[in-house]
Order: C-alpha cells, then structure tokens, then sequence
C-alpha cells in the first residue's frame, strides 16, 4: 500500500529504542478495510492514549497488537520482535497484557479464578496478595462469580489480572467507560501507581480529562490513522483542536 | 414380593436397574458430546461410532493380543482418544472458520466411513464378548424376607464405574486450574489465547478426551450387548436427545439428563411400554417448547 509507505515515520531521535514500534499498519473485518495505515510508538515506561471517535479504530488496533485481528499487516514490533506474522498467544507471550473494551470476564469463572487465569508469561507479576492490595474489592468478592461483580470492579478485575502475569506493556481499551466518577479516579490513581512501578501503558480513552491526568503523550485517531501526537503538556493549548478532532 | 401400582416389585426394580445402566450410557456419551460441543461447537456425529469403536478395540485386545477387560478398559479409550485427536487435527481443525453445518456434515460423514469399516470387517451379527470372571454373578437383594430384585454384579459395576467417571470429570472441568481454563476458553477461545494460552492445543486435548469418554463406554458396554458395529448407531439418536433436553455444553445438565432419562424411560416400560421407545423424544419436544435452552442451558 503506498499510503502505508508514506505514514511510516522514524522513531525520534533522542529517545531510547521505543518499546512498542507500530509503523504502516493496517487491518480488516472481513472485506472491510479498518486500518489504513497507523503508525505511532510508546517508549518504555510511558503512559500513551489513543484517542478518537467513535468507529475511529482505537479497538481495532488494540486487537491488531495483541494479534486477535485475522488479517493484520504492516509492522508491530515490541521490544525489537516483529509480531505482525505471530499468533496472538506468542504475542501475549513477549509481555502484553490485554484488557479487552468489554473487559472479558469469563462468568463461569469464580472472581479468583478469572485473576489467575492468564498464565505468567514474564517474570516479575504482582503476586495476589499485591493485587488485591491495589483492588481490596477483589479480594472481598474473590468466590463470587466473576460477572455477579459491578461495571468497576470488573474492570479491577480485567486490569487485576494481567498485573500477576509479568507483562511489561498493558493495552487497556476503555478502562473508565460507564463507570462512577470515584472509580474513575480509583482507576486513575492505579495506572499513576503502575506506571511509576515501571510499566507500559496504552490507553484508549473518549474521556481526554481523564486522559490528561495521567498521560504522557496522545495519538488522535482518525479513520484508521494517527493524525496527531500532542504532548500532555500541550494539551489545554490544544484543546479547540482536540475539541475539533473528537467532535465534542 | 410387593406390587407396586400392580407391578410386581422385581419387575419394577428390574425395569428401574435396566433404565440405569441405559442412562449411564446416555450420561458418559452425552457428557462427551456436551464437552466436545462446549468447546469445539461441532455437534459430534462421530460419538456414537468412536462408542462402537471402543467395544471393539476391547474385543481386538481380547481376541488378538489376549488383553483383557480391565486392561481394555484404560487401553481402548487411549487408543480411541488417540484416533480422535488425529481426526481433530487432520480434518475436524479445518472446518472452525466455516458455518456449524460443515462440522456436522463431516462426522456424520466420518461416522458412516467408521461404521461401514467395521460393518464391512465383522458383519452385523454381533461378537460376544464375556463378563469379567471377577464380575460374574449377582446379588439377591431383599428387605428383611421380602425379595427386591436380583442386581447382577456386572451392571452394578457399569453404573458405579459410569458415575465415577462422570463426578470426576466434573470435577476437573468446575472445580480445578485446568477445567478454569476449559471454562474460560469455551466462553471466549480468543481471549484465553490472547493470554499466551495454546488453545487449539486445548481443543485438540479436549476433543480426543471427549471421544475417549465414549470409547470407555464402549468397553463397558461390550459385555452387555453384543459387540456390533451397529451398537454405535443405534444408541447416539437417544444420546442427542439427551443432550438437547440436558442444554448443549452443560456438564452437570448432560449428566443428571442422561441417568434421569434412563429412569424414566426404565419407568416407562414397567407403566407404558408401547411409548417406552418414544418417551426421551414426547420429553425433548416439551422441554424445547417450554425452555429450548434445555433444562441446564443457558440460553445463548
Ligand atoms: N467485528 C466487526 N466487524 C466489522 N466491522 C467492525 C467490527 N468491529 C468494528 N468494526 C468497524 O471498524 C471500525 C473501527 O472500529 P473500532 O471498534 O476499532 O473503533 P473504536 O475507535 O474503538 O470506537 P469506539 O470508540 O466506539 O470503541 C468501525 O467503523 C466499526 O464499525
Ligand atoms: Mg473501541
């Protein structure tokens, strides 16, 4: 695809070798053409939000990482691995953790066994204990059924469990969608806490107020492709423009 | 003796026994299918005929290696389960992308292949295939002097045997690490696999433990009825309606479904025996008019 070749940026200069290198990528559903072409990059320990409306294809490319996308191409390396050809659990494997948009609790799973679930893949997890510490709820309800829980400790619960897995990179698609402001801020805080343990985020969000407090940079998605980065720090004198990209 | 109802009590008792060994057939093979369909979603035509299977490979064992029955009865469901992994991996694989109907097709397909095999190899006639000297016999049981019924040993052993094996298959799908993975897949394949767990190692494993479910029941059953290639056939019709009133992909359902309706229909030929042949089916028809996820499904 030339318009792939075109997207394709260099990682800048300065920075270490990023993390997570995605560059031409594009994807489909069937016939339809989803992604035309993204290309960003997360360097290791940082917060990155993809942002964008609604259909824009945040989830797509979420699901074209981790390798659950059928028919994916372009490039996603991580930690230097080209991943593109891979199958999703080699994928999850090298170190990613996933947290779906529909968060993905299994309801025939007890709360405990939906956080041991996703086996380690890396050394170096949360231990339960430690989690349960971050998500107290969890542990109060660890024998109920894991969709019996309300909308935010589910999602506790969706983070919770790639935490055990040793992942160094999560991919979190809408944490805070239709949940109560005071878990937002409890989710807000638990990403802050993770990123200073040294773990890397990518965080699809509607909601850029929350996005701001704990990011580092920001993609705009648009059609399928980044249009933007804005710094965090650029972020309010961007805001008419951001306000123009999301729509709101 | 005591009547109940007007039926003699051996006749009630011996109705009941024989509707329980039936009804372990029916919960071993429809716990297969329900295993197999939970996690696979093809509707395993093959069950009846790799069943048919195992009571063969017990009387080859037997007739040609000099291995007996309770060797048979761990060998022939690995040998069968063996056989099902192949046919996974070879034919059954390639069909998870396409409409449910392909997955039909080809174990009914295969299912015919197997049976003729073996209908072309040994005839129709049946092959006799002894009780276990260690089993032979029976026990008269009676309440003080009153005689209940005669309990030969072998068919009490098939239904303690059945429902060992069921409990502890339930017991590993709900209850450990392993079955919670089994659980989790059957719900969402692609994001257990999105974990880093080889799920089409999973369905393999699964499947080729589902068929050896049926291959033991073979073995169990080849003391019983004669070993006949036409065994399988004739027993998988029921085994599906059992499933379908039991829920598609519920263990428990599949299990309670199978030995209840073996009780009923044992009931049925001591009250009613012209509708004993029908009864499994009257009840599948109101079952999926009144809850057509079955009694333990849940509807999808
Ligand atoms: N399973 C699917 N089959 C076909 N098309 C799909 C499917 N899922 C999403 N799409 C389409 O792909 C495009 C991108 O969808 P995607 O879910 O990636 O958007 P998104 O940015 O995550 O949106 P949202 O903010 O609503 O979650 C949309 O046009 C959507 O309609
Ligand atoms: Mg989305």
């Amino acid at each position: 695809m030339p318009e792939a070749a075109t997207m394709s940026r260099p990682a800048p200069s300065g920075t270490a070798a990023p993390l997570l290198a995605i560059d031409g990528l594009e994807a489909w559903y069937g016939e339809s053409h989803v992604l035309h072409g993204m290309s960003f990059h997360v360097n290791p320990g940082e917060v990155v939000t993809l942002l964008g409306r609604n259909g824009a294809g945040k989830t797509t490319t979420m699901k074209s990482i981790i390798g659950i996308m059928g028919r994916r191409r372009g490039s996603v390396r991580y930690d230097g691995v080209e991943t593109i050809a891979m199958a999703s659990r080699n994928i999850a494997r090298l170190g990613i953790g996933y947290v779906p948009e529909e968060r993905g609790i299994f309801s025939s799973l007890s709360v405990s066994e939906n956080l041991t679930l996703p086996p380690q893949v890396k050394p170096g997890g949360l231990s339960v204990e430690q989690i349960h510490e971050l998500f107290p709820n969890l542990k109060e309800r660890a024998g109920s059924q894991g969709t019996k829980l309300s909308g935010g400790e589910q999602q506790m619960l969706a983070i919770g469990r790639i935490l055990r897995t040793g992942a160094k990179l999560l991919l979190l698609d809408e944490p805070t969608e239709g949940l109560a402001p005071v878990i937002v801020q409890q989710i807000g805080r638990t990403i802050g806490r993770l990123k200073s343990q040294g773990f890397t985020i990518v965080l699809v969000e509607q909601n850029f107020r929350f996005a701001q407090t704990v990011a580092d940079r920001h993609y705009v998605v648009e059609q399928g492709r980044v249009v933007d980065m804005i710094p965090n720090s650029d972020l309010d004198a961007n805001i008419d423009k951001l306000h123009g990209y999301l729509g709101v | 003796m005591f009547t109940v109802f007007g039926v003699p009590s051996p006749a009630l008792f011996g109705q009941l026994l024989l509707g329980l060994i039936n009804g372990s057939f029916y919960a071993i093979l429809s716990l297969g299918l329900a295993v197999i369909f939970g996690l696979l979603n093809i509707i395993n035509f093959t069950h009846g005929a790799l069943y048919m299977m195992g009571a063969f490979v017990a009387w080859m064992l037997l007739n040609y290696a000099g291995i007996g029955y309770w060797w048979a009865l761990g060998l022939a469901p690995i040998i069968v389960g063996v056989f099902g992994v192949v046919l996974e991996k070879v034919l059954i694989a390639r069909l998870y992308k396409l409409d449910h109907l392909y997955g039909l097709l080809l174990t009914f397909g295969l299912a015919l292949i197997i049976q003729g095999i073996f209908r072309n190899q040994y005839g129709v006639s049946g092959l006799p295939y002894a009780i276990p000297p260690e089993l032979a016999g029976g026990q008269r049981i009676a309440i003080g002097s009153t005689p209940i019924m005669f309990l030969p040993n072998y068919r009490g052993w098939v239904i303690v045997a059945s429902a060992v094996v069921c409990f502890a298959t339930w017991f590993v799908i709900e209850k450990t690490k392993l079955g919670s993975y089994l659980r989790a897949a059957t719900e969402n394949p692609t994001l257990v696999q999105a974990f880093g767990v080889n799920v089409p190692l999973m369905i393999t494993l699964t499947y080729g433990f589902g068929v050896a479910l049926a291959g033991f029941a073979g073995v169990l059953a080849a003391p019983i009825y004669s070993v006949n290639p036409n065994m399988g056939g004739d027993i998988i019709i029921v085994v599906f309606a059992v499933v379908v009133i039991g829920g598609m992909g519920s263990i428990l359902g599949a299990i309670l479904t199978g030995f209840g309706l073996g009780l009923v229909e044992g009931l049925t030929k001591v009250f009613y025996p012209e509708a004993s042949a029908t009864v499994i089916f009257v009840i599948m028809v109101l079952v999926l008019l009144v809850k057509p996820a079955g009694l333990f499904g849940r509807s999808a």
